[in-house]
C-alpha cells in the first residue's frame, strides 16, 4: 500500500495526538531509575578527572597540569576519562499479533511496547546516549525524544532488523517472539558479528503467558493467516506452556551465545519493573 | 376423541410424536454448543496440536430441558387439546338440524351456521342421515334425508329472512318420510316464539331427542309506535337502554346517523323489558330520517323505516285575522282546521307572509281571495309546495273569482245551495272515492252532506282534476299540479257552515292524506297509475338489516301487507300510487320455552381449547432457549442485557411514584412566601430577591399578610402548584424554559395563580429605542394569557388596600397590563366601578422595574436609589402601596369588589352619626 506524503502526514498529525500523555508517562518511568555512570573506564577525551601521568613525548606544554607538577620534578599531564557517547538502536516488532490484549484492563503489547521503547529511549538521551529506532540515525538531546515518540506511534512498515545493524551498537529488540523465530538467530549473527551487543525482551499478554480457555474455540491468528480449532481447549494448555517454556529457553540460549539478554514481561505487571531490568542489563554491558 | 380425565384431544395420533422424544433428548445432548471464536496471537505455538479427548461438550440439561418441554409443548399443541370437552351422546338415528331463519338469528348468523354445520360434519362422520330445515316460512315441502354432507353447501348459502321465523304449519305431513331410526333434533332457536312453534316441538319430542341451542345474545327489537304523535318502542331480553340511532341523508345527502336518542324508562313485563322511545326531534330534521336503528344491532327487527306516518310536515294555516272574538273562536274556519292538523303536524299559523318566511310544506288558506303575496306563493308552489285552499262565502262573493290565480278549476262565482230551504233536494252526500287517487281506502260515512258548493266551470279537465266529489258528481276537491307542486281547492268551507264534513272523523283522515301528499318526489308520483292494491317494493331490508335489492320481488296484496313482514314480503319501504308504508320486521315479541327438550348451556358448549396457549408456552420456550444458548456461546457476558429487555418486554410497566414535595417550597407555601423566577442573571435575581423581601417587610408592617423569605423558582425543575404569585423579571438573556414547565406555568395560571411579568424597561421604553418587549413576546408566548388591556380606572387593583391610581416602581408613568374585561361589562349605574371578570387576572405585565423598588438589604436600607430626593422616597412610597395592592389582589381576588357598597354605607354611617348625638 502505497501512502501519499498528505496521507502520511495527516496520519502523523493525528497519531501524534497522544504524544505528550506518551512523554509523560516516560518520563514518569525514566525518573525512577537514576543514571549510573557512564565512563568508559579508561582515559580519553572527557569531563572527569581519571588519573594523572608523567607526560611523554607529544605531550603539548599546554596539556601539563602545572600545578601537580610544581610538587616534584616530572611533568605531570591531568588525563580526563574517556566518555564517548554510546549509540543505541531500538527495535520494536510490528506485528500484527503485538495489538492483541486478552482484556480492557490492560495495555495491548503493543502499546506497553512503545511505553518501554520510548521511557527507555528518554532514559538513554538523558544519559547523553545517542539514542534512535533501528533504521534510523541515533542523535543525542531532548529533541530526540520528540521524533522517538513520533517514530514509534506512526505505523511504519517493518524494517529488517538485521539490515539495520551498525558495528558497535546497543540493540534493544522488543518483541512478543511467539511467530517463526528464524528472523532472531540470523539478527544475533549478525550482530556478533558487528560487535553489536543488546536485549531480547519479549512480552506477552496474560492470556497468553497463562492460556486461560476452556471448552471448544476456534482460535485465529489477528490479520488472518493460521488457524487452529479446538473441542477442548483446556487440554491444550499444558502442551502450549510447554511450548512457550521451549520457545522461551530457546530465545534465552541463542542470546546468551551472541552475548545478549533476553528477559520477559508480561502486560499485566508494572512497567517499571521490567524497565529497571533493561536500564541493568544495558547499564553491565556499557560497563 | 381421546379423553384423559378432563382433557380431551381432537387429534390424539399426533401424539404419537412423543416417542420420538427420546431419540430428541438422545441427539440435542450429542450437539455441542457452537466453539467461541477468539483471536490468539499465540496461534502458531499451538500449530499441530491435538485436543486431548476430542469428546464433544455436552449440552447442559437445563438448555436440554428446555428444547424438549418446547417441543412437547407443539405436539401437544397440534394435537388438538381442548379443556372438558362436550361429548357427544352418540346417537345412530337420523339427524334433523331446525334453524329458525328469520331476523332474530341474524345478529349471530354465522355462529349458527358453524353449530349446524358441526353437527352436520359430526352426523357425516357417523353415517346419520340429515336434513335441514330453514324456519323461514318459505319451504312447505316434505323433509327429505340425505347423508349429511351434502346439505353443508346449502347451509352455507342460507341467510337469515327479515321477517320473522316460521314453520311449516303443518309438522306431521312435513315429517311424513323419516328414514329408519330414531329422530334426533338439533334445534338452533333464536329465542322468540311463533306460530306452530309448540306443535313441531311436540312432534319432534315424539319422534326422538330434542336439543335446543338457545341464542348466545340478547334479542332487542325496535318497532313504530302507533299513535298520534309517532314513537318507538324498543323491546328487549335484557335490560340494556340501548341508544336509537336516527339515520337519513343530511344536507349534503350523505346518509349519516342525524341523531340519537335515549330511550325511557323500562317497564319489565313476561320477561321482556319495553322501553318507549320518544321521537323528539325538529321537523326538518324528523323529515330527513330514513330510518331508525338500534345502536349496535345488526338485524332487520332493529330496523324501522320511516315512512309518512313518521314524517311530520310542517303546515302553514292562514285564516282570517279579524275572527279572533271569543264567541266567534270555535265556529271559525282554522280552528277546525287546526283541530285536524295539530296531532300530525308541526302548525304555523300567522299572515301569508309570515308562513311563507317559515319554508312550510303544506299552506292551507282558509276562504282566502285576493291575496298580496300571490307571487311569492305561486313560486313556493311551483318549487313543491302543497296548497289547499278552502272555500267560503267569501270566495263565493268575490266577483272577479274567474281572475284569481292558484286555484285548481275555474269556479263559478256565486256558489250553489243544496238542500237550504228554499232549494229542492236533499244535500248531497259523498261519492266513494276513486281507489287510485289520494284518498283511496276511505269510505265517506253516510252522515256526511253538503248543504252548499262552490260550483267549477265545466271543462275538459274537471274530471281529471276531481279527487272527491259529491253523489251527483259534481266536484267535491279538485287538485291540479303546478311546477312540482299542487294546488288543491276545497269546495265547501273548513267550518261546518257549508257542510257537517269538517265535524266527521273523515275530515282528519283527509287532511292527513292530502298533506302526506305533500313533497313527494316525481318518481313517487309515477306509480300512480299502477293498479292499486298492491304495493310495489322499493327498498328493502335482509335479515341483517342492510337495505337489499327490490327488483325480483313481485308486489304485495293490499290485505297481505296487513299481516306485517313475511315471505316474499321481506321489512321495506312499499309503495302504492301516493302513499307509502314501511314494513317493519321488529316488534313486540314473547319468549319460547321448550318444554321436554335438552336446552344446551351455549357458555360451555365447546369447551376451552388449549392450543393457542401451549402454541404460547413453546414460544417463550425457544425465546428462553435462545437466551440460553447465546448465554452459553458469550459465555455470559451479555446474558444480563438480554435478560433485561426480555423482563421489560414481559413486566408491566411500574407505577409512577407520587413525587416528593421540595420541603423549600413546602416552606414557601406555609408562609406564603412571594417567589420570583431565576433568571439566570445573578444581579436580576439578588434584585428580585431583595426586592420581594422588601415587600414582604412591608406586608408584615402594614397587612395581615405575613410572606416568609421570598423564594426562587427554578421554572424547569420546581413544582408551582404551591405558590400563589410569581415575579419574573424579563431579561434579554433569559432561555426559555421547556415545554413541560410550560405546562405547569398553564396549570399555575388556571388554577388560580398570578404572574407579575417585570420588564424593568420603564426607563427607555416608549422612545423608540430597543426595550424588552421582544424577550417579553418571546418568553410569554406558549403561555394561556388572556386578552390585555391597561389597568382600567376603576380596576380592584386600584382599590384593594390602598386607593392608588398610578402603579409606580422604580420608574413611573408606564401603562400596566392585565386582563382585558369582558366587552359586555358596561358600566354598571350608580357603582364606582365596574363589576369585572369574577376572577384575578392571571397576568400582570409592567415595565416599572418593582423589585429595585422595594428592595432592601439585609440592614433594611434600599438598595436602589429612586428619582431624587423628597419625591424619590414617595415614589417608593406608591410602589410599596402597588405591591401591597397587588398582593391583596392575588390573595382575596375580588373581594375588594364590594366596595361598590360603600358610599351606601357611608351614608348611612353620616345618617347615624346626625342622629346619634
Amino acid at each position: 500500500m502505497s501512502l501519499s506524503p498528505v496521507d502520511l502526514r495527516a496520519r502523523a498529525e493525528a497519531a501524534s495526538g497522544h504524544l505528550p500523555g506518551l512523554i509523560l508517562s516516560a518520563e514518569r518511568l525514566a525518573s525512577m531509575v537514576a543514571p549510573g555512570a557512564h565512563g568508559l573506564r579508561r582515559a580519553g577525551p572527557g569531563e572527569d578527572f581519571w588519573q594523572y601521568r608523567p607526560a611523554s613525548e607529544g605531550d603539548t606544554a599546554r596539556s601539563i597540569d602545572w600545578r601537580r607538577s610544581a610538587r616534584s620534578d616530572v611533568q605531570f599531564v591531568r588525563d580526563r576519562e574517556a566518555q564517548t557517547a554510546q549509540a543505541a538502536g531500538i527495535w520494536l516488532s510490528r506485528d500484527a499479533g503485538m495489538d492483541f490484549t486478552g482484556g480492557p484492563d490492560r495495555p495491548t503489547k503493543a502499546e506497553r511496547g512503545r511505553l518501554l521503547a520510548l521511557a527507555l529511549g528518554m532514559l538513554m538521551l538523558r544519559g547523553g546516549e545517542k539514542v534512535a529506532l533501528l533504521g534510523q540515525p541515533p542523535r543525542a538531546g531532548r529533541l530526540q525524544a520528540e521524533r522517538l515518540a513520533e517514530g514509534l506511534v506512526t505505523r511504519a512498515d517493518d524494517t529488517d532488523p538485521a539490515a539495520a545493524l551498525r558495528p558497535q551498537m546497543r540493540v534493544v529488540v522488543i518483541s512478543d517472539f511467539l511467530s517463526d523465530p528464524a528472523w532472531v538467530q540470523t539478527l544475533l549473527a549478525r550482530a556478533a558479528g558487528l560487535g553489536s551487543m543488546g536485549v531480547l525482551l519479549q512480552i506477552l499478554d496474560p492470556d497468553e503467558a497463562t492460556f486461560p480457555y476452556a471448552g471448544a474455540v476456534e482460535f485465529r491468528a489477528p490479520g488472518g493467516g493460521p488457524r487452529h480449532d479446538s473441542r477442548d481447549a483446556e487440554g491444550l494448555r499444558n502442551a502450549y506452556l510447554q511450548r512457550l517454556a521451549d520457545r522461551r529457553d530457546w530465545l534465552s540460549a541463542q542470546a546468551r551465545q551472541a552475548g545478549w539478554q533476553f528477559g520477559g514481561h508480561v502486560t499485566n505487571a508494572p512497567a517499571s519493573e521490567v524497565l529497571g531490568w533493561l536500564w541493568q542489563a544495558l547499564g553491565q554491558g556499557a560497563r | 376423541m381421546l379423553l384423559l380425565g378432563p382433557l380431551g384431544f381432537a387429534s390424539p395420533w399426533v401424539l404419537g410424536a412423543l416417542v420420538a422424544l427420546p431419540v430428541l433428548w438422545v441427539i440435542l445432548r450429542a450437539m455441542p454448543p457452537a466453539p467461541k471464536r477468539i483471536v490468539f496471537p499465540g496461534v502458531a505455538l499451538l500449530a499441530g496440536l491435538v485436543d486431548r479427548s476430542p469428546v464433544a461438550r455436552r449440552t447442559p440439561w437445563w438448555l436440554l430441558l428446555l428444547r424438549l418441554a418446547a417441543i412437547a409443548a407443539l405436539i401437544l399443541a397440534f394435537a388438538g387439546p381442548i379443556w372438558k370437552p362436550v361429548v357427544q351422546v352418540p346417537a345412530d338415528g337420523p339427524l334433523l338440524v331446525v334453524m329458525d331463519a328469520g331476523y332474530a338469528a341474524a345478529p349471530d348468523w354465522s355462529a349458527r351456521q358453524a353449530r349446524a354445520d358441526r353437527a352436520l360434519v359430526e352426523a357425516a362422520a357417523d353415517g346419520r342421515p340429515a336434513a335441514l330445515l330453514l324456519a323461514n316460512g318459505q319451504s312447505d315441502a316434505v323433509l327429505t334425508f340425505q347423508p349429511a354432507d351434502s346439505l353443508r353447501a346449502g347451509l352455507r348459502g342460507a341467510q337469515p329472512a327479515a321477517w320473522g321465523s316460521a314453520l311449516p304449519n303443518d309438522p306431521q305431513a312435513a315429517l311424513a318420510a323419516p328414514p329408519e331410526g330414531q329422530l334426533s333434533t338439533l334445534w338452533l332457536a333464536d329465542g322468540t316464539d311463533y306460530a306452530n312453534r309448540a306443535a313441531w316441538l311436540q312432534a319432534l319430542s315424539d319422534r326422538g331427542p330434542v336439543t335446543v341451542v338457545p341464542p348466545a345474545r340478547p334479542l332487542r327489537t325496535l318497532s313504530l309506535a302507533e299513535d298520534e304523535t309517532p314513537s318507538l318502542t324498543l323491546h328487549a331480553t335484557d335490560d340494556a337502554a340501548l341508544q336509537v340511532e336516527a339515520i337519513g341523508p343530511d344536507p349534503q345527502g350523505v346518509e349519516r346517523a342525524l341523531a340519537t336518542l335515549t330511550p325511557g324508562d323500562p317497564i319489565s313485563q313476561d320477561g321482556l323489558t319495553v322501553r318507549p322511545v320518544a321521537i323528539d326531534l325538529p321537523p326538518e330534521l324528523r323529515n330527513r330520517i330514513a330510518r331508525f336503528q338500534i345502536r349496535g344491532e345488526r338485524h332487520a327487527g332493529a330496523v324501522v323505516l320511516a315512512d309518512d306516518r313518521v314524517r311530520r310536515r310542517k303546515v302553514g294555516l292562514v285564516g282570517d285575522p279579524a275572527d279572533q272574538a271569543e264567541g266567534q273562536r270555535l265556529l271559525a274556519q282554522t280552528h277546525y282546521l287546526r283541530q285536524a292538523l295539530a296531532p300530525t303536524t308541526d302548525l304555523v299559523e300567522g299572515a301569508l307572509g309570515d308562513v311563507l318566511d317559515a319554508a312550510p310544506d303544506v299552506i292551507v288558506l282558509a276562504d282566502q281571495v285576493q291575496l298580496a303575496e300571490n307571487a311569492e306563493l305561486a313560486e313556493w308552489v311551483q318549487q313543491g309546495g302543497l296548497l289547499i285552499r278552502f272555500a267560503g262565502p267569501r270566495m263565493a262573493a268575490f266577483d272577479r273569482l274567474m281572475e284569481e290565480p292558484l286555484l285548481p278549476v275555474a269556479p263559478r262565482q256565486g256558489g250553489r245551495d243544496i238542500g237550504g230551504a228554499l232549494s229542492w233536494g236533499d244535500p248531497r252526500g259523498l261519492a266513494p272515492f276513486a281507489t287510485d287517487g289520494p284518498f283511496a281506502g276511505l269510505t265517506p260515512p253516510d252522515e256526511v252532506t253538503v248543504r252548499a258548493q262552490l260550483m267549477a266551470q265545466p271543462s275538459p279537465q274537471l274530471s281529471e282534476r276531481t279527487i272527491a266529489a259529491l253523489s251527483d258528481g259534481t266536484p267535491l276537491i279538485t287538485r291540479d299540479r303546478m311546477g312540482q307542486g299542487q294546488v288543491v281547492l276545497v269546495h265547501v268551507t273548513a267550518n261546518a257552515e257549508w257542510s257537517n264534513l269538517p265535524l266527521s272523523g273523515l275530515f282528519v283522515q283527509m287532511m292527513e292524506r292530502l298533506v302526506a301528499t305533500a313533497r313527494l318526489s316525481p318518481a313517487e308520483e309515477a306509480a300512480e297509475d299502477r293498479e292499486q292494491p298492491f304495493w310495489t317494493p322499493q327498498t328493502v331490508l335482509d335479515g341483517s338489516g342492510h337495505a337489499a335489492d327490490p327488483t325480483d320481488l313481485m308486489p304485495v296484496a293490499a290485505e297481505e301487507m296487513a299481516q306485517g313482514p313475511g315471505p316474499g314480503r321481506p321489512a321495506g319501504i312499499y309503495v302504492a300510487g301516493e302513499r307509502r308504508q314501511a314494513l317493519n320486521a321488529g316488534g313486540p315479541f314473547s319468549l319460547a320455552d321448550w318444554p321436554g327438550a335438552t336446552v344446551e348451556d351455549v357458555r360451555t358448549a365447546p369447551g376451552r381449547d388449549l392450543k393457542g396457549l401451549l402454541l404460547a408456552l413453546a414460544a417463550l420456550l425457544l425465546a428462553l432457549d435462545a437466551l440460553g444458548s447465546s448465554m452459553l456461546a458469550r459465555g455470559g457476558r451479555r446474558i444480563g442485557t438480554a435478560a433485561v429487555i426480555l423482563l421489560l418486554a414481559v413486566l408491566p410497566a411500574p407505577r409512577v411514584q407520587a413525587q416528593d414535595i421540595d420541603a423549600d417550597l413546602a416552606r414557601a407555601a406555609d408562609e406564603v412566601a412571594l417567589a420570583y423566577v431565576i433568571t439566570g442573571d445573578s444581579r436580576v435575581d439578588e434584585a428580585s430577591e431583595q426586592g420581594l423581601w422588601g415587600l414582604s417587610q412591608a406586608l408584615r408592617q402594614r397587612t395581615s399578610v405575613e410572606p416568609g423569605r421570598p423564594i426562587g423558582i427554578d421554572l424547569d425543575e420546581d413544582d408551582l402548584s404551591l405558590l400563589t404569585f410569581l415575579y419574573w423579571p424579563v431579561t434579554e438573556s433569559q432561555p426559555a424554559p421547556g415545554p413541560q414547565a410550560y405546562l405547569r406555568l398553564n396549570d399555575f395560571l388556571r388554577s388560580g395563580g398570578m404572574i407579575l411579568f417585570d420588564t424593568r424597561d420603564g426607563d427607555v421604553t416608549g422612545v423608540g429605542g430597543p426595550d424588552m418587549s421582544g424577550a417579553l413576546r418571546r418568553l410569554a408566548a406558549p403561555l394561556d394569557i388572556p386578552p390585555l388591556a391597561p389597568v382600567p380606572e376603576d380596576h380592584v387593583l386600584t382599590r384593594t388596600f390602598y386607593l392608588l391610581s398610578d402603579f409606580p416602581g422604580r420608574w413611573q408613568g408606564n401603562p400596566v397590563w392585565l386582563e382585558a374585561p369582558p366587552l359586555a361589562a358596561e358600566t354598571s349605574t350608580g357603582a364606582p366601578f365596574r363589576q369585572l371578570n369574577d376572577g384575578v387576572s392571571p397576568v400582570v405585565i409592567g415595565g416599572n422595574s418593582w423589585a429595585e423598588a422595594w428592595a432592601v438589604d439585609d440592614n433594611g436600607y434600599p438598595v436602589f436609589p429612586i428619582g431624587s430626593g423628597w419625591e424619590g422616597e414617595q415614589q417608593r412610597e406608591m410602589a410599596y402601596r402597588f405591591g401591597i395592592n397587588l398582593i391583596m389582589y392575588v390573595l382575596t381576588g375580588n373581594y375588594k369588589s364590594d366596595q361598590v357598597h360603600v358610599p351606601a354605607l357611608l351614608d348611612r354611617l353620616r345618617i347615624e352619626e346626625v342622629l346619634a348625638p
